[in-house]
């Protein structure tokens, strides 16, 4: 087969090149090579005093995943059912805070979630820290919500959130009404609809969305750090700190890049592999 | 006779205060092949959705074996739909899409397997099991559709004109195979078309609605022969529409002349709709013509000439295998047989004139409509 690029292509390819295809390539160099520049496994080798790292930031990644599905797929499930002038308001109250910068976003809910923010003086306004403090005996002052894990998954959940509801929802808003006509003629309850027809149509929705919550997730660094009050170190940080921090060591961070990406790769395979035959799957 | 199984009382339909049904009356015998026929938006597919429980009527009673089933869902009836554009289920293989109904019922795997191989051989589709629908060709989809329905065993089949995406070819070949399907399994099947000759070759019984009404029930010779009125006239088949005075029984007067017919029981000299079939109008010489007139349009049609005669102002369309040049008088007979009388309607005067007549003109409101079906749909 002849694959000419057409001219107009060039630019692309070249913009590719640069800044997709020759990074990888110096990331791999990286990896593989010493602070003198010869051929070393060490910096893979290294990677298992993080293994705690890894584990902690698939795991929050799998649960923001988790929660973002489990709110999402109803949230999008009703959205369609509603009608066309309710769905554009609430596409657009949906989308609304994704045009403002993520860090913006992030450092309110910080301003929220604070030993002394807005939340935990709503509570004390409230009396539910006394009324806390009455039933268990305890004295605290507060809530300690920021520097959690939780915190750092309600940060994931809030800001990736609408890349789960919109994949799901535009497949679910473009189901044939008569296939759903016609499983109820042939006998379906709304349940049995719902688990036969409706389910299973919107997969290919539900696997772009957890490829497009899991994947940032995963190697996010700047929710981490802000909610997370640099105590629960996630994937991004540790590499953050290799380029940046005082434990300088680009070839260490360049190798923890790859395996997570190779990672998240295999993840990504398995999945669309699990979704074979759905290819009208939603890609933003 | 058979026995009386749907029927359909007082029905009304509403929707935002436009009536789309309007006080629809009709019963439907067990084991009938019963068409709905009409042009688009004339109720024929409420109707129909309103039989399969997908829709509510404003008022009126639906009875299903004389029980009231108005607000029982579709899931809950003995009826099954073959929808238009089919709405097969794109995640499931030709055997599951079968199977879907019988799944649900849970009926045991061996019987299912053996129901569904059944159909396959009804609707010859043996050796499809395993394919996936976006496999199939348009009409073999359309097989999967009846098979799905068919499988379940309904006392009642709907065909919401299931034959519309099809190619004309293969639309007479599903005609024949459809109607052998509904005298093998000998069950009800209620079909929905806007197209008079599907109508005319398949069923024992043709309504006929227009605007939410009723026109006209009959079997289809009936219909054909007998057209109660002007738009039945003109929807079934083409017809010259004049006006006329019934001068007494088997007396019709038109042109300022009299003609023998064979019809009766209108008052004396009351003003009538005439239809003159074009297939009934026998060209003569001039000179031994009822009736002289100018061709001014000549068509070669393959098995016939369409030709338009103009009668004194008033357009004719004749069909006859005889050539006559464009511009040239000729006589016509009419037998007395070719003369239908109908009480003068609400649509008197709208149709039967080819004043307009031209082939550009009739494509164009065959895509019309087309083009309308599409966004009826889309509601």
């Amino acid at each position: 087969m002849k694959n000419k690029l057409s001219r107009f292509s060039v630019p692309y390819v070249v913009w590719m090149g640069i800044f997709v295809v020759a990074p990888i390539i110096i990331m791999v160099i990286y990896a593989f090579s010493n602070g003198e520049g010869g051929f070393t496994w060490d910096n893979f080798a290294q990677m298992g005093a993080y293994g705690s790292v890894f584990l902690r930031s698939f795991k929050l990644a799998l649960i923001a995943t988790a929660v973002c599905l489990l709110v999402g797929y109803p949230v999008s499930y009703w959205l369609s059912r509603e009608g066309a002038s309710f769905q554009r308001i609430a596409m657009v109250l949906i989308m609304l805070p994704m045009w403002m910068n993520f860090l913006l976003r992030t450092y309110s809910w910080m301003t929220i979630l604070e030993n002394n923010g807005l939340l935990n003086q709503l509570f004390h306004k409230l009396g539910i820290i006394a009324l806390y403090n009455n039933i268990t005996g305890s004295e605290i002052e507060y809530f300690s919500m920021i520097g959690t894990q939780g915190a750092v998954v309600l940060g994931m959940v809030y800001n990736y959130l609408p890349f789960m509801i919109l994949p799901i929802y535009s497949v679910i808003v473009k189901l044939d009404g008569s296939l759903i006509e016609a499983a109820r003629d042939l006998g379906a309850d709304s349940v049995t609809v719902f688990r036969k027809v409706i389910l299973p149509l919107s997969l290919p929705g539900v696997l772009s969305g957890i490829t497009m919550v899991f994947v940032p997730s995963v190697s996010t660094f700047a929710i981490s750090r802000m909610l997370g009050g640099g105590t629960e170190l996630l994937l991004g940080d540790l590499i953050e700190r290799q380029f940046l921090g005082g434990a300088y060591n680009p070839q260490l961070g360049a190798a923890i890049s790859l395996v997570m990406m190779a990672v998240v790769v295999i993840c990504m395979l398995v999945m669309n592999r699990f979704g074979e035959g759905e290819e009208q799957a939603v890609m933003l | 006779m058979s026995k009386e199984l749907i029927r359909l009382h007082n029905l009304c339909m509403a929707f935002d205060d436009e009536l789309v049904l309007d006080n629809i009356n009709l019963y439907i015998n067990d084991s009938e092949f019963l068409t709905l026929l009409g042009p688009s938006g004339c109720g024929k597919t409420t109707t129909l959705r309103i039989i399969g429980g997908f829709t509510t009527p404003t008022s009126g009673d639906v009875t299903f074996d004389g029980v009231r089933i108005n607000d029982v869902p579709p899931h809950k009836r003995q009826i099954n739909t073959v929808f238009q554009k089919y709405a097969l289920f794109p995640h499931l293989d030709v055997f599951e899409n079968i199977a879907f109904g019988l799944r649900i019922a849970k009926v045991p795997q061996a019987e299912v397997e053996e129901r569904v191989k059944e159909m396959l051989s009804v609707v010859s589709l043996v050796g499809f099991e395993n394919r996936r629908i976006d496999q199939l060709s348009g009409g073999q989809q359309q097989r999967v559709a009846i098979a799905r329905a068919l499988v379940n065993r309904p006392k009642v089949l709907l065909l919401d004109e299931p034959l519309g995406a099809l190619d004309l070819r293969l639309r007479k070949d599903m005609q024949n195979e459809l109607k052998r399907i509904q005298q093998q399994m000998g069950i009800t099947f209620i079909y929905v078309t806007h197209d008079q000759e599907e109508a005319l070759t398949m069923s024992d019984t043709v309504v006929v609605m227009n605007k939410g009404r009723i026109q006209q029930i009959g079997t289809p010779e009936d219909i054909y022969n007998e057209p109660k009125n002007a738009f039945v006239a003109d929807f079934i088949g083409e017809s010259n529409i004049l006006n006329g005075t019934m001068v007494r029984d088997n007396v019709v007067k038109m042109y300022g002349r009299e003609f023998p017919c064979v019809d009766g029981g209108f008052a004396p000299n009351e003003p009538v709709d005439v239809v003159i079939r074009p297939e009934d109008i026998d060209i003569v010489p001039v000179e031994q013509g009822q009736l002289v007139g100018t061709v001014t349009n000549v068509t070669f049609k393959g098995m016939q000439y369409d030709i338009i005669v103009d009668f004194r102002g008033f357009k004719w369309l004749i069909q006859t295998t005889d050539y006559s040049p464009e511009g040239g008088r000729i006589g016509v007979r009419i037998e007395p047989e070719g003369f239908h009388i109908m009480k003068k309607s609400e649509y008197s005067g709208m149709f039967g004139d080819y004043s307009s007549y031209s082939e550009e003109y009739e494509e164009l409101a065959d895509a019309g409509v087309e083009d309308e079906e599409e966004s009826e749909d889309e509601e």
